[in-house]
């Protein structure tokens, strides 16, 4: 025993008695949801609608725990004097959760968007044999599946995202020559060729409304809850679909409303010049692109004489010289 | 005690690496034997299944032999028989606690070999995340090594942030201890949005809380009586043994491969490299909490460094390395790993093998434990940091 | 004349006066050694950023100690086969029933106690360490090499701290000038200075030996730090490794009841056991110390007193287990041997002196 001095002993009561008094961290778990994010993989959901039975994910999945069945259909040919084609149709597709081991490695490559990963966790067994889920089980759980989460401002945008800017985009433009075109000869007819502008370009922003639609504290549809729960459906299945239900019927309304609020073409216009408008920057915004090295020489004292640790000045310093750097750069542009 | 007059009894070896003549020590009445007692495969002190056979005179141990192997589930073969992205899910699990490390270097071996530029904004993301899981591996190691030594709160305290970490990058890779979240050529996808704010908010919380640490375990005089001078490793034995990471450096060794052999852009971030004095359990410990500061601070300069751009590249449906062989070393939490991969140009390789950190760290162990008390055994097991699945593989 | 000396002196005969004897010592042992386990529960969890028992019984889960023994009663009791049986069946209730017995002489409050010896301190501590003899049997008996050190352990670190435990309590004896357990608290309501009477805890005048028995208390009951007999990091769970169901639980009864009957023991020598303040006397009685007249709400007052200062010292005893590790089995001697009884022996010396001084 060394010569104890005893302040470490009593330092160390200190922090346990800090902790006594403040709030413990414990979720109650049944009684308290846990708040998981959009991509946990809980459980592989199945769009059974969307697989051609092409068989990539059960020969890429490293534990050989997809097994799928298929017959080959005719379909008769489109056209009359067309040839008959073949196409397959999933008789069995069934996950054993028993071997899976949750790399993913299915829903990744799934080249026709069947396969989805759902938060899902509570469909623990008794018994070993009752993980293996068949389609049906499978196709339930697509009702749990959250949209996938908006990416970072640094990343680049999906191809589906860009694609609906861009169409966007043009639509502004067509609906902007379009008034132009309107206000300049004020007493000609081109009006009606304005307004079918406008009309034309009203799909296109529309779509690009949809997606900003976001329903916001998301409320259960207690007539579809009502409705499943008598069917039989577990709670938080018919929870989930309560929710969706929900979410369906507000933007039904929500569109409805804007719908409603103009008619003609200023209401045409108005969502179009919106929506690139809050679109369109964004891109940009990534285009500046500032070399990063050089250190912003007066952010760097300032920290240093806050007693700051030298590195985080200097991470600070640099940080703060590619915000000005930004900043002249983005004001050269709009200049 | 007239049994024990015979000077040396045969003991039948009920396993591999049990002793079978047992010495008889003393005089007439007097005589004792050394007791073997079988540390493991199913003990708390060994957190897996390791096995310490060691000889006993009174509660001091006279000889400790590991014993491994127990989990050992062919991860080398299993490696030769998968396309790269399987062995990602697979490395994930052969130390489980650095998932996200291990399924890097089979990024980095395979993407050397393919000589494929990865874009920035996925390697600083890269980085970001193997700090992050870095911190989670060295949490669970602070949290065991005292529990081991009798004190159970800071394990409770270490999970408290392991889930907020966790909780962080489930939100972006889907995964709480296997990440799979890398793939040939980048990652699978990009960070969600609002991470790097939460990751920023995350690091301060963490950075705050690591003082409780400092405060519960490091000054405290029971802990320190406990492992000061307790399985001390001299920095020539340590190499000689191989030994790495943590271990390594609390011996006075500042080595390191993010700094000696830089990957990703660990050249162009200060990398803090901790070092000890006397390489005993002490040091090793203290030289894992500052570990965990070091890395926070990596993750802060990380934080400002991010560039925009996309994070991975567009890949054949099929990767197929080319023919060649290349090892690769990275600085896992547990030391450093190695991946020497060898391809004929297939879409599985055609072996790889793994240096694993905690296999060569678990070597030292004999030398670090003769002669030492039985409950000394628990101290030396704990602080030189290993997982069972990275040792048997 | 109080209720319970109405009780006691209204019955016919010391024979009826048993289970009176016995009501309290198993009220006292069982629901006291209850709340004790239940307290730990609740805050070992807070300090540890945790909950806790939150479900058995509703309440924060209250009752979630009787849960476990109704638990423990259904588990399967095994025998290990080269155990010795006899032995290894009978090394709990050898360990449970001393640490029972000392609840005979403590007294819980005014005139409720079930026996006033002379010698009660005595009576106490001897009958405490009858306890080993469970733990080691126990040990040798499960034919393990993990329960034998720990048995092992156990006894060595009981002859340890037996000789500063018996020291510190020593100078208590000295100074209350008596061994009775009631008349201690007494002498603590009599404290005299230089002929001036003021009341005082002796844990006033004898800080350092209060130290010193609460240390060697926590190590004769093998709580933490000085748990090495169990150690369950090293020994597995030491000379407990084997035991299952009943006789698994009547250990853990065991170690709850010596945590309860040393805190009470400790608030008796040290803390001017049911009063609230040595010699300032409870609301509704007349007398001091063991004349003490009550009525029955001061009787109560006074257990109720005497049972805080029990919590307050399990709570500390608690409060030491989530923040320390364990010591090692040379330290933990060596702490013994070279400090605490030395400091033992200063203790008492300083004490006989300063009560030939004043």
């Amino acid at each position: 025993m060394p010569a104890a001095t005893g302040l470490g002993l009593l330092k160390g009561l200190g922090v346990t008695l800090k902790h006594m008094l403040r709030p413990a961290v414990t979720q109650q778990y049944p009684h308290e949801r846990p708040d998981l994010a959009p991509r946990t993989r809980g459980v592989i959901a199945l769009m059974d609608e969307n697989c051609t039975v092409c068989m990539l994910c059960s020969r890429e999945c490293p534990d050989w725990c997809i097994y799928i069945d298929s017959h080959k259909e005719q379909v008769p040919p489109k056209n009359e004097g067309g040839r008959a084609r073949t196409r397959n149709v999933l008789d069995r597709f069934a996950i054993d959760f028993a071997l899976c081991m949750y790399c993913g490695i299915c829903v990744e490559v799934c080249p026709f968007d069947a396969l989805f990963w759902s938060p899902e966790f509570e469909y623990s067994t008794y018994d070993i044999d009752e993980l293996l889920h068949e389609k049906e089980k499978l196709r339930e759980w697509m009702d749990t599946v959250p949209p996938p989460p908006p990416l970072d401002e640094g990343a680049v945008q999906p191809k589906e995202v860009t694609d609906a800017i861009d169409k966007a985009e043009k639509a502004r433009e067509k609906a902007l020559a379009a008034t132009q075109a309107k206000a300049a000869p004020a007493e000609a007819p081109a009006g009606d060729g304005g307004g079918a502008a406008a009309a034309a370009a009203a799909p296109a922003p529309a779509a690009a409304k949809k997606e900003e639609i976001h329903v916001d504290d998301v409320q259960i549809d207690q007539e579809t809850f009502d409705k499943l729960i008598a069917e039989g459906q577990s709670e938080r299945m018919a929870r989930a679909k309560a929710k969706a239900a929900y979410v369906r019927k507000e933007k039904a309304r929500i569109r409805a409303e804007q719908e409603a609020a103009g008619g003609g073409d200023a209401a045409a216009e108005s969502p179009a010049a919106e929506a690139p408008a809050e679109a369109a920057p964004e891109p940009k915004q990534a285009e500046v692109h500032v070399e990063a090295g050089e250190i912003d020489q007066e952010t760097y004292d300032q920290l240093i004489a806050e007693g700051k640790s030298e590195r985080i000045a200097r991470s600070k310093a640099k940080a703060a010289y590619v915000r000005k750097k930004k900043a002249e750069l983005q004001g050269g542009d709009d200049a | 005690m007239s049994d024990l007059d015979v000077r040396s009894v045969t003991v039948p070896a009920t396993a591999p690496g049990e002793s079978m003549a047992v010495e008889l020590v003393g005089d007439g009445d007097f005589a004792t034997q050394d007791m073997t007692l079988s540390i493991g495969p199913q003990h708390p002190a060994t957190h897996g299944v390791l096995r310490v056979v060691i000889e006993l005179d009174g509660e001091r141990i006279m000889k400790a032999t590991p014993v491994i192997g127990y989990m050992h589930r062919g991860f080398e073969k299993l490696a030769e028989y998968r396309d790269y992205r399987q062995i990602m899910a697979l490395t994930n699990r052969h130390d489980w606690l650095s998932g996200f490390n291990n399924e890097l270097g089979v990024a980095l071996v395979a993407e050397k070999m393919l000589e494929m530029e990865v874009p920035e904004r996925a390697q600083w993301i890269r980085m970001l995340i193997a700090e992050w899981g870095r911190i989670l591996n060295h949490l669970m190691f602070t949290g065991s090594f005292t529990l081991e030594l009798g004190a159970i709160t800071p394990m409770f305290y270490a999970f408290r942030e392991r889930e907020d970490i966790q909780h962080l990058l489930e939100s972006a890779t889907g995964g709480r201890l296997h990440f799979t979240y890398n793939q040939v050529g980048g990652l699978k996808i990009d960070l969600p949005k609002g991470f790097l704010k939460r990751s920023r908010e995350l690091s301060a919380l963490v950075r705050k809380r690591l003082k409780d640490y400092d405060d519960l375990v490091l000054g405290n005089e029971i802990f320190l009586a406990r492992t000061k001078h307790v399985g001390s490793l001299p920095p020539d034995v340590a190499l000689s043994f191989g030994v790495t990471g943590p271990t390594l450096q609390a011996a006075g060794v500042a080595e390191d491969s993010r700094v000696t052999e830089p990957y990703l852009k660990y050249d162009e971030v200060d990398v803090p490299v901790p070092v000890g004095e006397n390489g005993d359990a002490f040091d090793r410990f203290y030289v894992l909490l500052r570990r965990m500061a070091a890395s926070l601070d990596i993750i802060d300069q990380i934080h400002d460094n991010i560039p925009s751009g996309p994070v991975n590249q567009k890949l054949p449906k099929i990767v197929k390395v080319p023919e060649g062989e290349c090892y690769l070393r990275i600085e896992n939490p547990l030391g450093q790993l190695g991946y020497y991969l060898v391809s004929d140009g297939q879409k599985n390789p055609w072996r790889l093998k793994m240096r694993t950190p905690s296999f060569s760290n678990i070597a030292a162990i004999p030398y670090m434990l003769e002669g030492v008390l039985l409950p000394d055994l628990i101290a030396v097991l704990g602080s030189v940091f290993f997982v069972v699945g990275d040792v048997d593989r | 004349m109080t209720a319970a000396e109405g009780l006691l002196t209204g019955l016919p005969n010391v024979w009826a006066q048993i289970p009176f004897m016995i009501g309290i010592m198993l009220g006292m042992a069982m629901v006291v050694s209850l709340v004790v386990g239940y307290m730990e529960h609740k805050v070992m969890a807070h300090q540890q950023a945790r909950l806790g028992p939150m479900e058995a019984g509703g309440f924060h889960g209250w009752a979630q100690l009787v849960a476990d023994g109704i638990k423990f009663v259904q588990k399967e009791d095994i025998i290990p086969r080269n155990a010795d049986a006899k032995v290894f069946s009978m090394a709990p209730g050898i360990a449970l029933v001393p640490a029972l017995l000392i609840f005979l002489v403590i007294p819980l409050g005014p005139r409720v106690w079930a026996l006033d010896l002379r010698s009660g301190l005595f009576y106490a501590l001897a009958i405490g360490s009858i306890g080993a003899i469970g733990l080691l049997a126990g040990g040798w008996a499960s034919a393990n090499k993990f329960s034998l050190i720990g048995a092992i352990r156990g006894v060595a670190q009981l002859i340890a701290y037996e000789l500063p435990l018996i020291l510190a309590a020593a100078a208590v004896a000295v100074q209350a000038e008596s061994l009775s357990l009631v008349e201690i608290v007494t002498a603590q309501a009599e404290f005299t200075i230089q002929g001036t009477t003021i009341g005082i805890p002796f844990i006033v005048p004898q800080l350092l030996g209060f130290g010193i028995f609460f240390t060697a208390s926590l190590a004769e009951l093998n709580r933490p730090p000085f748990d090495m007999p169990i150690a369950d990091s090293e020994l597995v769970f030491g000379f407990l490794t084997e035991y299952t169901g009943i006789k698994f639980a009547m250990f853990l009864l065991t170690e709850y009841a010596g945590m309860v009957a040393m805190s009470a023991l400790m608030a008796v020598l040290y803390l001017g056991g049911w009063e609230i303040w040595p010699g300032l006397g409870l609301p509704g009685c007349e007398g001091v110390g063991g004349a003490m007249e009550c009525g029955l709400g001061g009787t109560l007052l006074g257990v109720g007193v005497m049972m805080g200062k029990i919590m307050a010292l399990s709570f500390v005893m608690v409060w030491l287990r989530v923040t320390y590790p364990r010591l090692r089995e040379d330290q933990l001697q060596k702490f013994s041997w070279l400090v605490l009884i030395p400091l033992s022996l200063l203790n008492i010396a300083v004490v006989a002196i300063g009560k030939v001084v004043f």
